[in-house]
């Protein structure tokens, strides 16, 4: 598909969209439909675009395969750390309030965009990894069949 | 911090270290880190216990009070079942480092990574105060289990991960549409004000059918007879240390779920009006009768106690059958015997495949001279699912024998002495293999295990033998925990 124009060129011009609304929906996400989840997978929707169209080794070099598993394991750590800080600010595990004092509404937001950011770094990073663990099974597959014919 | 405020830790910590462990390279830190995580989770839980047993703790996430938020709902039946999972989880883990060594040589951070989400999530599924929550902790310990699985080496192991997969996900399906149910005829998702609010709407249709949902939902999830299926495969082909994590672990969970939604959420008077007695007095008899019968003819030594797990929830089931106090205390206790006898056997057969290399009975020819400390264990942990005195397994056979016959049902009574029998039978079978049966002619002398190997193995067997003797916290928690479970009030 590289070498299709009308396709590269639609995607250049597609994936920055397909970006920012992932992160509209990211952070509109505590007083709107949306939310962590729903903006992880559009976000990644926007990469494995990228992957289909320029191939999954230019992909890689954007995200690597290795990134992806410490993004994934990073976005629950963030989620983690902001209930346990609701704790260590002498409140209970998730409660928000304590983050700001003298601010209960501005900590819930804070809160809980910062718990959603989490979200949306996992889900995102585990939907590219999914999609990588996939396309590079293809690819050993395909290898494997090429020896077969050799 | 009080012990209510270090309570959900129990659960967060493992949690927590997951995705951490899933980083970390090489092979000792993430198992170290594992066994930090699940020690200290056995640590508050053996906090927990003595203050819930008096009044059920409860911790409201993010201070959102229920029926908004999930809270932990901690009383005698939790802190039991969770302390009794904490616990194993803290024996078994330094038992299975070395099998893991051998049997995932790579890439144990995930390995490591994926037990924890397992053990989280079973933990939360026993503390948790909220019907849909118990599903969420459910598929994570579910799919983490499945992937576990998959780790065994024998090429039967991602079949039989899927085979739990996909009865496994049915489970949890019938488990949600059931909640679904109650959610739509109630409004609310907190076990308590279910409780409350159910009996109001207890004659419509919809709450019968969730009723039906719920049960099949969990029975798979509890290898319950008919719906025991995927059990044996996955037991014989995952991971030796997962095998003995999850022979001593998971059913029960299963069951306390059962108990809890049963008696808790829809309540005794509920529960009499349906034919739940009849159905779990019919399928516990012929789970006992008949997996005991199949343990025998097994060839496999882990298939063989894979079927003998059946045959205990077959107890089990039968023990809740009788809707009483004595009856459902009889099964908690026996949950908590199961979990000790089984695990010793398990990790005695396990310790011979390590250094045998074949779970076949033929294999085990011989072995009862050349490791009698493995096959010692072996003999005295199946003394003690036989039900001889002084074992946990007499305690069990005991209560359930007691209240059968108070309940003049004689029936019962055959039963579970058949049932002894015909395990004296597929227990003989290993045991004379090993013990009378001189070693095949040509195989290498095999040598005793790792006292890695051996010295958790021979705790468990002390402690069948302990908790024979001092049943103080078994029989009286199961007899607290099964009367706030049948007073009504959790």
């Amino acid at each position: 598909m590289k070498t299709n124009g009308i396709l590269r060129v639609v995607t250049r011009f597609l994936i920055p969209l397909i970006m920012l609304f992932a992160l509209y929906i990211q952070f509109h996400g505590e007083y709107s439909p949306g939310g962590g989840f729903q903006a992880g997978v559009i976000f990644a929707a926007a990469w494995i675009l990228f992957a289909l169209v320029f191939g999954l080794d230019e992909a890689l070099a954007v995200v690597p395969a290795g990134a992806q598993k410490v993004l994934a394991s990073i976005g629950v750590m963030l989620y983690a750390t902001i209930g346990v800080l609701g704790v260590v600010l002498g409140g209970q595990f998730l409660e928000f309030t304590p983050l700001i004092p003298g601010s209960p509404q501005g900590a819930q937001q804070a809160g809980i965009v910062l718990v959603e950011l989490g979200v949306g770094i996992t889900v995102a990073a585990v939907v590219m990894l999914i999609y990588t663990l996939f396309a590079d099974r293809l690819r050993v597959v395909a290898d494997l069949t090429r020896e077969e014919i050799d | 911090m009080s012990i209510l405020e270090w309570m959900p830790f129990s659960v967060l910590l493992p949690l927590l270290a997951a995705p951490v462990c899933a980083l970390l390279p090489g092979r000792f830190l993430p198992w170290l880190l594992a066994m930090a995580s699940v020690t200290a989770s056995a640590v508050i839980m053996a906090f927990v216990l003595p203050e819930a047993v008096n009044e059920p703790m409860r911790y409201f996430f993010g201070d959102w009070p229920p029926p908004i938020g999930i809270e932990y709902r901690v009383d005698a039946v939790n802190a039991f079942i969770g302390l009794l999972i904490a616990v194993m989880g803290t024996v078994i883990l330094p038992w299975g480092r070395i099998s893991v060594n051998r049997e995932v040589p790579q890439r144990q951070g995930l390995f490591y990574a994926l037990f924890l989400l397992s053990f989280a999530g079973l933990m939360g599924i026993t503390l948790t105060g909220d019907a849909f929550n118990v599903f969420v902790f459910l598929e994570i310990s579910s799919l983490s289990t499945y992937v576990l699985v998959a780790q065994g080496r024998s090429r039967a192991a991602p079949l039989s991960a899927f085979r739990y997969l996909v009865m496994g996900t049915l489970g949890a399906t019938f488990y949600l549409i059931g909640i679904g149910l109650i959610y739509i005829m109630t409004g609310t998702l907190n076990m308590v004000d279910l409780a409350e609010r159910l009996p109001a709407v207890a004659d419509s249709r919809a709450v019968q059918a969730a009723f039906a949902f719920i049960i099949v939902g969990i029975g798979l999830k509890l290898a319950l007879f008919p719906l025991h299926r995927w059990l044996p495969g996955a037991y014989a082909n995952a991971p030796s240390a997962v095998t003995v994590f999850l022979a001593s672990t998971a059913t029960k969970v299963a069951i306390y779920v059962l108990l809890r939604l049963v008696f808790t959420v829809f309540g005794i008077e509920f529960v009499r009006q349906m034919p739940f007695a009849e159905v779990f007095f019919v399928l516990g008899v012929i789970g006992i009768l008949f997996a005991s019968i199949w343990a025998i003819e097994q060839d496999n030594a882990k298939r063989l106690l894979a079927y003998s797990s059946v045959a205990q929830v077959g107890y089990m089931a039968l023990a809740i059958s009788f809707v009483s106090v004595a009856g459902i205390s009889a099964g908690l206790v026996h949950m908590f015997n199961h979990a000790l006898m089984k695990a010793a056997l398990f990790m005695s057969v396990c310790t011979v495949i390590y250094q045998v290399g074949s779970p076949h009975i033929s294999a085990f020819r011989g072995l009862g001279r050349q490791m009698p400390l493995t096959m010692l264990a072996f003999v005295l942990a199946g003394l003690s699912l036989i039900g001889v005195p002084l074992t946990v397994g007499f305690i069990s056979k005991w209560l359930l024998i007691e209240t059968a016959m108070a309940d003049g049902n004689w029936f019962a009574v055959v039963v579970v002495l058949v049932g002894s029998l015909l395990a004296v039978m597929y227990i003989g079978k290993v045991a004379e293999a090993a013990w009378l049966r001189p070693a095949p002619e040509g195989r290498e002398p095999v040598r005793e295990a790792h006292p890695g190997l051996l010295v958790p193995m021979w705790i468990l067997v002390a402690a069948n033998f302990y908790f024979g003797i001092d049943t103080r916290l078994t029989v009286d928690v199961a007899r607290r925990g099964a009367e706030m479970l049948m007073g009504g009030s959790p």
